[in-house]
């Protein structure tokens, strides 16, 4: 019962989205991205990854608080411990500019560069 | 101090809406009140313990147990509401053949209260875990100053609490024979949403495919940062940029609660009689 409905559901969304987006082969060949997060701020602010592949970002909390990483356009939420590194996967991305933030601390501002 | 109270309303926020519903949900059912507080007092505990083991969460199945933990509390507060739904919808049938008003009021007593409290617990554990990790933070840090951390984060919990306060009392003014209607269609609306967000973390752990990055924006329109954006992400899982997979599960969970509420309760319209409608247009307020 399950695995049909989700069967009938998936095949159309798939078809649909595949005709509208870069299908792009699913390999993190690139080398993991680090942003620190040091004295309330992403270091780098500004981070640039290749579009169309899948990245790895790895969140280096050097605060002596907790974090949250969190992007609303990228669907990403983790909360980093503090002196901690999280990784995080993102893409395959289309060009563009995604934002993140620091969601126990919102003024933490930084972007994400896909070209 | 605002700052604290903004961020603790927002987490509370969506474990007192569903609190809110879960209260007119089971509007009239004896001893609801010990089962829902037994849910909440639950997930207090629950998210102490999770804040406390945070680090080891996050390290643990190689760096994805958190979403992986979160995607695990996410659906099986989905399978309590649907299972909670589906046994509602079964059940109507029943008391409406019975047509007796006693009969029903006893029998409505049996209700599976304990999923709805175990849905309570679950949401309050996941939003209460990052309250706790929050406020630590700002302990730890220790410049805001205790004083200002705990009145923002009592004003964030009141405001929170406030809201779950309003949807209950928005909710008990519906008349009672539509009442159960309009909480089911709230829950199953509740359980998409959250099989929508499962999905998320799900995707985010690199579990799934995301079916297309961004299948639409309405940023423009309703930002997710917003406090209407908030409460609707909360209540019918309301994503401006939602990736495609978190649509199939939303319209995957809609559909199977919704056609298993149906398939059970297919019969209730067919016994129910028509005269113990009409003949009590007023509300009924039973065990208040």
């Amino acid at each position: 019962m399950h695995s049909i409905a989700l069967m009938l559901l998936v095949r159309p969304f798939a078809l649909l989205l595949a005709l509208g987006t870069v299908v792009a082969p699913v390999l993190a060949d690139d080398p993991p991205v680090t942003i620190a997060i040091r004295d309330h701020q992403f270091v780098p602010s500004e981070v640039r990854v290749p579009a169309n592949t899948k990245v790895e970002l790895i969140i280096r909390n050097e605060q002596t608080t907790p974090a949250e990483f969190e992007s609303t356009s990228l669907h990403r939420e983790k909360v980093v411990p503090p002196g901690t590194a999280a990784s995080v996967f993102v893409g395959p991305l289309k060009p563009g500019r995604y934002e993140f933030f620091d969601d126990f601390n919102t003024a933490t501002r930084g972007v994400l560069v896909a070209q | 101090m605002l700052a604290t109270a903004i961020i603790v309303f927002r987490e509370v926020l969506e474990a007192a809406l569903i609190v809110g519903i879960v209260m007119a949900a089971s509007q009239g059912v004896p001893n609801r009140g010990f089962w829902v507080g037994s849910g909440v007092a639950g997930g207090l505990f629950g998210a102490v313990v999770v804040a406390g083991f945070a680090e080891t969460l996050a390290a643990a199945m190689e760096g994805i147990g958190q979403e992986v933990f979160n995607a695990g509390i996410l659906f099986a507060a989905v399978a309590m509401l649907g299972w909670h739904n589906i046994w509602m919808r079964r059940h109507a049938s029943e008391l409406a053949a019975a047509a007796n008003r006693l009969g029903a009021a006893v029998r409505a007593g049996s209700r599976p209260l304990w999923a709805l409290a175990f849905a309570v617990g679950l949401a309050v554990l996941r939003e209460g875990s990052e309250v706790v990790l929050f406020l630590y933070g700002i302990a730890a840090a220790g410049d805001g100053g205790a004083g200002a951390m705990a009145l923002g984060g009592s004003l964030g919990l009141a405001a929170g609490v406030a809201a779950g306060a309003g949807i209950y009392f928005g909710l008990v003014h519906i008349p009672m024979r539509h009442l159960f209607a309009v909480t089911s269609w709230l829950i199953l609306l509740l359980a998409a949403g959250m099989a929508s967000q499962a999905a998320a973390f799900l995707l985010q752990a690199d579990l799934l495919p995301p079916l297309g990055q961004t299948v639409w924006d309405t940023s423009f329109l309703l930002a997710d940062q917003s406090l209407t954006g908030r409460i609707l992400h909360a209540l019918v899982g309301y994503t401006a940029q939602p990736a495609g997979i978190q649509l199939v599960f939303y319209l995957a969970t809609l559909l199977i609660i919704g056609s298993l509420m149906r398939l059970v309760g297919g019969t209730a319209r067919a016994v129910r009689p028509q005269g113990s409608r009409a003949s009590h247009p007023a509300r009924l307020q039973p065990g208040e």
